[in-house]
């Protein structure tokens, strides 16, 4: 029993013919395990490296270098809650509503909550500016977040 | 006559994102045409002589920088196009992806046709996850309609398209910084030269180029030089090094305006009527303080500063190639416009930029990494109510001695970091000291946590 199956191999190495070299399918593959499997654990990182033809340590080097994956011992929760506190959005708010995320959902930015539910992490500007505050629900922007708005989301997500 | 849009002509139609509407508003008659009429060179002849510089941030002469590509190469030449688009408060990029990709596209394939690419490299910020599906499933609509793969429309021409995602890292805009991401590496951006025309993605010569330039290109095939000339500001004759500032811009308007939006306008316009015109004006009824023109690595404009022997002030500048670096701003950036009203707080405003950079530098070179963790900490400092009075001379000292400028790092990230710490306290020199003086803390003094680096 590996980390990833068959059906996530293939996936991946259906990467393989868009690119001249196996390491560019590097973050694909990352982004394909992490997606499922909310992690990509060290025996995953041996597994994309087998089909990428590299060595675990060059799959680990180049994952490490992007804060964004959760490696080894952590794990993101079924949701990924960003809350961005670029200038744009400062301005309108994203500080005040980074501390109102945090003390609603009772964990820090980087942290999932006890339920595994949200993890809530801050992001740097993420193109969202014309809806400042802006957050992000996994990769799909949510524009103009009131605090009122947020303890929406924040409901709907725990019940997803 | 209010301006009509070109570029974002087609964003508010329904499904505007789909192939059957871009072609019933005559989308891919261009290429069509121009693959049977021209050749190559004669689309690279036309691109430079349309005087159009890349939207990206430094403003490259496009049709220039595709000349740089090796003579008669066997290949592959590469195309990626950046859709990086992380400079703060900038979405432009984004509004064209994810409204009108196929616009964006055909310029990747004229593009392609005249550097003799077969291969399109679509690197976009994880961020975008609706800029890439919507871009995705273009792609593919393309490939179905035998527009992209082997021997498009019977020419003979090869093109394939691969997008390809990011994973939320701001140096891989840097382009260097993409290629090495895109190969599956850490995104640290490499040593120039060689430069990517002679030597980029997978060791091969390859362009890159930003969406908006993709979307500009298209424009310039369809209506002409004549109309992209007709718009915007023409060479300074007194400045023999100047290109110019032809077409149409997408500028952003974000922070404290009534109306955040992107707008697209000739080049040239000013920050005051973009602001008072098209954004609604500062919002809440307040007055602006200070302005960002164009993402955070421009610099900052002092509204109320006089230029010199004029009525005129640093609102007043106009947004093309040049007008930013007349105020001491680096220059035109992304044309991302954001305004900072009277009530806030310069301290601060410079506490979340110096936090921006010292979180994104890829900490290869040790002035970029060591100047902006500094930097952060001493802005921390005085936000704290610990400034002390020699610490906004070492701000601006480090802030002038790190980048490509001085000639100390590798890519460019550094002077952006540096620009809107010595614009911000040698324009707003008065308030941070009276911050010193006073000790008075920042509201959010109780300071987010810094984790990581990349
Ligand atoms: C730190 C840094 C970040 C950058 N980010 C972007 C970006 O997100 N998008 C972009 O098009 N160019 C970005 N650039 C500029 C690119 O290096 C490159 O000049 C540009 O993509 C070329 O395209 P253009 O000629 O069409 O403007 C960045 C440069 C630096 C130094
Ligand atoms: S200047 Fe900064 S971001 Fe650029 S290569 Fe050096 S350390 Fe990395
Ligand atoms: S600053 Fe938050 S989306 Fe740009």
């Amino acid at each position: 029993m590996g980390a990833l199956t068959e059906d996530m191999k293939n996936r991946i190495r259906a990467f393989l013919p868009k690119y001249p070299r196996k390491q560019a399918v590097t973050l694909p593959a990352l982004h394909l395990v992490h997606d499922e499997l909310r992690t990509v654990s060290n025996e995953a990182i041996v597994e994309i490296a087998e089909i990428l033809e590299l060595h675990p340590s060059e799959v680990q080097d180049t994952m490490t270098f992007y804060e964004f994956y959760k490696g080894e011992g952590q794990k993101n929760g079924k949701t990924r809650l960003w809350v961005c506190r670029g200038l744009a959005c400062m301005l309108r708010g994203a500080y005040e509503l980074i501390e109102h995320c945090e003390s609603k959902l009772g964990v820090k930015c980087g942290h999932t909550t006890e339920d595994g539910t949200i993890t809530l992490e801050f992001a740097e500007c993420i193109g969202a500016c014309d809806g400042a505050p802006a957050c992000m629900r996994e990769d799909v922007h949510v524009m103009n977040v009131t605090p009122e708005k947020a303890d929406a989301l924040i409901t709907e997500l725990k019940l997803k | 006559m209010p301006y009509e849009p070109v570029l974002l002509a087609r964003i508010d139609k329904p499904n505007s994102s789909k192939l059957e509407g871009y072609r019933a508003d005559g989308g891919y008659a261009t290429f069509e045409r121009v693959l049977k009429e021209l050749q190559p060179a004669q689309v690279i002849a036309q691109v430079k002589d349309s005087g159009l510089r890349g939207r990206g941030g430094a403003g490259f002469p496009t049709g220039l920088k595709w000349t740089f590509l090796p003579q008669n190469h066997p290949g592959p030449i590469y195309l990626c196009v950046n859709a990086d688009e992380s400079e703060p408060c900038t979405y432009n990029n984004r509004i064209l992806m994810e409204k009108d990709p196929h616009q964006v596209i055909e310029g990747i394939m004229l593009s392609c046709y005249a550097i003799k690419s077969k291969c399109a490299y679509f690197y976009i910020r994880y961020e975008y996850g609706d800029g890439f599906r919507s871009m995705q499933s273009a792609v593919e609509e393309l490939y179905a309609a035998k527009l992209l793969g082997k021997n498009i429309l019977g020419s003979g021409f090869d093109l394939d398209i691969v997008v390809h995602r990011g994973a939320g890292a701001y140096i891989c805009g840097e382009e260097t910084g993409l290629i090495e991401s895109l190969e599956g590496k850490r995104a640290w951006p490499r040593i120039k030269p060689p430069f990517p025309a002679v030597e980029g993605a997978f060791r091969k010569p390859t362009i890159v180029n930003n969406v908006e330039t993709m979307a500009c290109v298209t424009q310039i095939m369809k209506l002409g030089n004549a109309w992209f000339k007709s718009l915007g500001v023409p060479p300074d004759p007194k400045n023999p090094r100047d290109a110019g500032s032809y077409g149409p811009k997408l500028y952003t308007l974000a922070g404290h305006v009534e109306k955040p939006i992107c707008v697209e306008l000739p080049m040239g316009v000013t920050i005051r009527e973009l602001v008072e015109k098209h954004g609604g004006g500062v919002w809440k009824g307040r007055k602006a303080k200070a302005v960002n023109p164009g993402g955070l690595s421009m610099g900052f404009v002092d509204v109320n500063a006089k230029l010199k022997d004029s009525d005129l002030t640093e609102y007043d500048i106009p947004l093309d190639f040049n007008g930013p670096g007349r105020v001491a701003c680096l220059g035109l950036g992304t044309a991302a416009v954001t305004v900072i009203d009277d009530q806030t707080s310069m301290v601060d405003v410079l506490h979340n930029v110096c936090q921006f950079f010292s979180h994104e530098s890829c900490g290869q070179c040790t002035p970029c990494r060591e100047g902006t963790g500094w930097m952060l900490k001493i802005v921390d400092r005085l936000r704290r109510g610990q400034g002390r009075k020699e610490d906004l001379d070492i701000l601006v000292d480090v802030a002038d001695r790190i980048g490509i400028m001085p000639g100390t790092t590798i890519c460019g990230l550094s002077d952006g970091a540096g620009w809107p710490v010595k614009t911000a306290i040698r324009k707003f020199r008065a308030e941070f000291e009276a911050a010193i003086k006073s000790g008075a803390k920042s509201q959010y003094a109780k300071s987010l946590e810094v984790v990581g680096a990349h």
